[in-house]
Order: C-alpha cells, then sequence, then structure tokens
C-alpha cells in the first residue's frame, strides 16, 4: 500500500498541476470536503427547521401562502382540547414507554452479559425487532391486536380459560393506549439492551472481585458498582430514546391513526393529521414546534439528571 | 406454544453435566435461562405470527376452531402470488432499494469527506463543526416534515424519489459522520505524517491511506444507513403521493390496507416481504451492526 503511495505521490511532486495544488491547499481542502454534507444538512434540516418556526406563526395552507399571524395558531392550540390530549398522550406514552424499555432492556443486558452458549446468534436474534421496518411489525402488532382474530385473546380465552371474551384492544381509548405503549416497547428492548450491554462489557471483573471480597451482596454489587458505572451510558441512551419515543410517528399512524376517537394521538401524528391530510400546514408546524420546548426539557432532565451524579460520584472519588 | 415444552428440555441436558452443582444449576436454569427464553419467545413472536400468516389459506386464517391458528395445515403461496402479480409491490420494492441505495451512497460521500476534515486536517472550530452534526442527529424528522414538504414542492421534487434521496441524508450524515470520525481517530496518524513527509497530497492520503484502513467502519456505516432509509416512513408519506413511487413501507400501509375487510393474508405476506432484505442484509453483517450501535452510542 505505501509502497504505490509512495511512487505516485513522487510522481505528482514532480509535476505538480495547478489542480493537484489546489487540492493540497489546506483551507481550500477543507471548504471542499464539507460542503456537501454541510450543504445537504443546511438545505434539507437546518432551512426547514427555521421555516417551520416561520410556517407556525403564519396561516399557510397548501396551495396558499399565508400572512404572519402571530401568536394566532399556539392561541388556537391552547384551547383544543384535541391538542391537550395529544400532549397527554404524549408524555404518558413517553413515561411509559421509556420506562418499560429501560427496565427490560436493562434485565435483558444483564442476562446477556452471563456466559452460556450461542451467545452471539442470540444477541443477533434479540436485535431483529430493531432492525425491521417499524411500520411493517407494527403491522404485525396491528393483526394480533385484531378485535375479533387476535391470538392473544385466543390464548386467555380458548387455550387458558382466563377470559370468557375477547379483549378489545383498539376499540377504546385506554386499551388502545397502553396497546400502543407495549408495541412501542417492544420495539425498543432490543436497542436498549445492546447498547446498554456494550456498557456492561466495560466494567472491570476486578471491581465485581473486589466487592465479592468485601461480603457485597449481590444487589449491593448492582446498586453500588453496575448501576453507577452505567450512569453516562444510561443518559445518552435514554437522551435518544426520550427524544424518537416523544416524537414517535410511525407506530400509532400504521396502527391506530390516532384512533378511537382522537383518543391516541401523538403530537406528530396529530401534526400530520392537521398540516399534510387537512392541509393546514401553519397549524400542523405549530403543533410540531410545540414539541421542541417538551424536547428541549426532557432532553436537559434525562442527559444532566443523570450525568451529574456521575460527575458527582467522580468529584468523590478523586 | 411449542417453545415452552422445547425449553426446559434444553436447559435440563446443560444442567445436567454438572451435577455436583446441580443446585446452582437450577438457580442459573430460573435465574437465567428462563428470563432469556421469555425475552426471546415475545421479542421474535410477532415475526413467527407475520410468516405463518402469510402462508395460511384464508378459510385458516379466520378459523380458529377447527385449526390450530399456531401452525398451518395447507400452507399456501397465494398472498405471495396475489402480492408479486396483482399489486405494485415489485415496483415498490425497486423504488425503496432505488432510494435506499442512493441515499447511502450520498450520505457516505458527504460524511466520509466531512469526517476526515473534522478528524483529520484539523482546522480552528472543527470541533464545533462536529458537534453542530451531532445536534443535527437530535433534529426528529416529526418536527421537520412539514416544512420540508414545502421546501420540496418550491425545489419541484415533489412525489419524485429523488426527493427521498436527498431528504434522507439529514438523519444519515450525522450519524454516519461521527461513526466514521471515531474510526479515523483510531487510525494512527503517523501512517499519514510519513505519506506526508513522502510527498503525497491529502487526498492520496486519504485515498490510499485513510479509507483502505476504515473500511470496516465504512461497511458499518453503509449498512446502518442502507437499513435507516429502508425502514424510513414519515417522509416518504409525506412526499410522495402516486401509487407507483410509493416506498414498500408506505404502499402496504395505504395500497393494501382497504375498505373494512383487511386482507392479513396479503398485509402479512407483504410484511414479511419487505422486512426480508434488511433481515438478509442483517444476517450477513451482524457484528458490524452491533459494532456500530454500540460504537455510535460511545461516542
Amino acid at each position: 500500500m505505501s509502497v504505490t503511495t509512495l511512487s505516485s505521490s513522487a510522481l505528482a511532486q514532480r509535476q505538480p498541476s495547478w489542480l493537484v495544488r489546489l487540492f493540497d491547499y489546506k483551507p481550500f481542502l477543507i471548504v471542499m470536503c464539507l460542503a456537501p454534507a454541510i450543504g445537504l444538512l443546511a438545505v434539507f434540516l437546518t432551512y426547514p427547521l427555521g421555516l417551520g418556526i416561520w410556517l407556525a406563526f403564519t396561516d399557510t395552507t397548501i396551495g396558499r401562502k399565508g400572512i404572519f399571524v402571530g401568536l394566532e395558531n399556539f392561541q388556537y392550540l391552547l384551547t383544543d382540547p384535541l391538542w391537550w390530549n395529544a400532549v397527554f398522550y404524549s408524555v404518558v406514552y413517553t413515561a411509559i414507554a421509556t420506562f418499560g424499555k429501560f427496565a427490560l432492556g436493562f434485565w435483558l443486558a444483564l442476562l446477556l452479559n452471563n456466559h452460556f452458549p450461542f451467545k452471539s446468534l442470540l444477541r443477533a436474534i434479540i436485535l431483529l425487532p430493531w432492525i425491521v421496518p417499524t411500520v411493517l411489525s407494527a403491522l404485525a402488532f396491528w393483526w394480533i391486536y385484531d378485535p375479533q382474530f387476535s391470538i392473544i385473546s385466543y390464548l386467555l380465552v380458548d387455550v387458558l380459560h382466563w377470559r370468557s371474551s375477547n379483549i378489545d384492544f383498539l376499540g377504546s381509548a385506554w386499551p388502545a393506549r397502553f396497546s400502543l405503549i407495549a408495541a412501542n416497547i417492544w420495539r425498543g428492548i432490543p436497542f436498549v439492551a445492546i447498547s446498554l450491554l456494550a456498557g456492561l462489557q466495560t466494567i472491570s471483573p476486578s471491581l465485581y472481585e473486589a466487592a465479592m471480597l468485601d461480603g457485597a451482596s449481590a444487589w449491593q454489587r448492582f446498586r453500588y458498582i453496575t448501576f453507577p458505572m452505567m450512569m453516562p451510558i444510561l443518559a445518552i441512551v435514554m437522551t435518544f430514546s426520550i427524544i424518537f419515543t416523544f416524537t414517535d410517528f410511525q407506530l400509532v399512524y400504521a396502527i391506530t391513526r390516532g384512533g378511537p376517537v382522537n383518543s391516541t394521538h401523538l403530537l406528530a401524528t396529530l401534526a400530520f393529521q392537521r398540516g399534510i391530510a387537512g392541509g393546514e400546514l401553519g397549524e400542523g408546524a405549530a403543533i410540531a414546534v410545540s414539541m421542541i420546548p417538551f424536547l428541549v426539557f426532557a432532553t436537559l432532565f434525562s442527559y444532566f439528571g443523570l450525568a451529574r451524579r456521575k460527575w458527582q460520584q467522580g468529584e468523590a472519588n478523586d | 406454544m411449542t417453545d415452552t415444552v422445547a425449553q426446559p428440555a434444553v436447559a435440563d441436558a446443560k444442567a445436567a453435566p454438572d451435577t455436583m452443582a446441580w443446585d446452582s444449576g437450577l438457580r442459573r436454569l430460573m435465574m437465567i435461562y428462563l428470563p432469556l427464553g421469555c425475552f426471546v419467545l415475545i421479542l421474535l413472536f410477532p415475526f413467527y405470527w407475520m410468516a405463518i400468516t402469510s402462508f395460511k389459506p384464508n378459510a385458516e386464517l379466520l378459523n380458529y376452531k377447527e385449526h390450530n391458528p399456531f401452525w398451518i395445515s395447507s400452507p399456501t403461496l397465494a398472498h405471495i402470488k396475489h402480492l408479486l402479480f396483482d399489486t405494485a409491490y415489485p415496483r415498490w420494492l425497486w423504488t425503496t432499494m432505488t432510494v435506499a441505495i442512493g441515499s447511502t451512497t450520498l450520505s457516505l460521500i458527504a460524511s466520509t469527506l466531512a469526517a476526515y476534515a473534522i478528524e483529520r486536517l484539523r482546522f480552528r472550530g472543527s470541533p464545533y463543526v462536529g458537534l453542530g452534526i451531532y445536534l443535527a442527529y437530535l433534529v426528529p424528522p416529526s418536527i421537520l416534515f412539514i416544512p420540508l414538504a414545502t421546501v420540496i414542492v418550491q425545489f419541484g421534487l415533489f412525489d419524485s424519489p429523488l426527493a427521498l434521496i436527498l431528504v434522507y441524508p439529514t438523519f444519515l450524515v450525522p450519524f454516519c459522520t461521527w461513526l466514521l470520525i471515531g474510526y479515523f481517530k483510531s487510525i494512527p496518524y503517523e501512517l499519514e505524517e510519513c505519506a506526508l513527509v513522502d510527498g503525497a497530497t491529502r487526498l492520496q492520503i486519504l485515498r490510499r491511506i485513510t479509507l483502505p484502513l476504515a473500511v470496516p467502519g465504512l461497511i458499518s456505516a453503509g449498512i446502518f444507513s442502507f437499513t435507516l432509509s429502508w425502514n424510513e416512513f414519515i417522509y416518504a408519506l409525506a412526499f410522495i403521493q402516486s401509487g407507483a413511487n410509493k416506498t414498500v413501507p408506505v404502499a402496504i400501509l395505504t395500497e393494501l390496507v382497504t375498505g373494512d375487510v383487511y386482507q392479513w393474508g396479503a398485509l402479512m405476506a407483504g410484511s414479511l416481504l419487505g422486512s426480508l432484505p434488511v433481515a438478509v442484509f442483517y444476517s450477513l453483517f451482524v457484528d458490524y451492526y452491533v459494532s456500530s450501535l454500540t460504537g455510535a452510542v460511545k461516542e
């Protein structure tokens, strides 16, 4: 490899064309290298983000350029029971699903951290729910939640005889809400488990040996070694998880589309319904923008709330 | 059903050799293998259910009294045949493949160059550029899709797969850039210094030294981008209108779900076929997935 580099670079050095010299000029090269990435992100991310905030203050609809209306959209949202309902369900959905994902995911990571045969195969199988397109696995859940032919109902009614009637998973508000949360937890467990497993594997075994010699119980080892050592990675994974759970769209759109009677709308699905399906771009943008404060708050809370403890411990140890 | 029967038998076989530590073997069974078995069963069941539904004839599908729902007595390919020959499914697969490959290529090029500039051509403010790109990853598509739809219309790209190829890099580039920055960090800088001393140009260094050494990182970033763009939903739903240009996830949900009677067989067959490419891809590159997933989190 290096030999070929030498000879050809030596050749280039002998007859340096202006083009070669230009591309070896560091500031020019830096600009050229950053241009594609920064350009794409500026046009399709930063600009739309600004445009979205602008749209939220206008009454734009599809096909008509709007005018600036100030806070009217937001004032309307504050009086809109559907928006409050979506805020309520988004918070509930995020809170319960995040808790479930992390409790079960952490447990699964701890289980996977043991030694047993076929470990890498098992790890591969477990990531599958996360690899497969969410909408497609959501369709499978929709079928599992079918009011008449639900396999869960079949198990509970006809096999186990625990219930006398089929469960109506998606027919009324609260069962539908919890069914969606269950599907979200199912999808989220693998990501959390595999990320946390990576964190668990970085903890030095000598810490556990020292604790065992001091007579620490299994719970104490978990509470005073595993948990504090996992804090930094937990903070990052949780920040990501909260952001993407709060702004989730696919699961709800695929399984209930916000129904029954708009009880399972998340802010993202409500924004889609108003903004794209309904054509009220301004109002949809306002709903999308109203997610930002929640996201900033959740990010700061999970990141600093969890990370600060790590710093305090670091200071105490030093 | 069948798994719960098989579970203890397997575990017994494992516990058998060390009869001395039978107590610890039983403990292991209860504390590790049993919960693990439950996890695997629950995580895989929807896929089993998806697969079994797509090969069941309609009569069996909706009759649990006479047929055991957990098994197929007379498997059929009717749903898959319907999907492949009576719908535009092959076309959707093709569109999805084009979009996924196009956006992956675009993001790989953009993020390799950006990562190289940030990590190797150190300049004043390069950490801030890196941070800015990282922050871009935290902006969820749910916030962006409405203004992006108007941008796409302005560009005259509405209803074109090209729009998706250009938009997907907004979430692929930040991810790939961070993955590759981590990878470039692991390549000794001395190698590049040697080449510089020998008179190689920076582009030659990138092409002949850094890139060949970063191949595992490039594969990780590539397969990850492919999976993410294959699975993307909200942009594809908002920007594509005509049936022929839809991607698989959107098309199954909007074109196959018709009326009040759901064609569960066809829906599940569509989901199975749509998941298959990423699943096959995944099985070929499992280790890269795991390393990129954990690498991205650690960064």
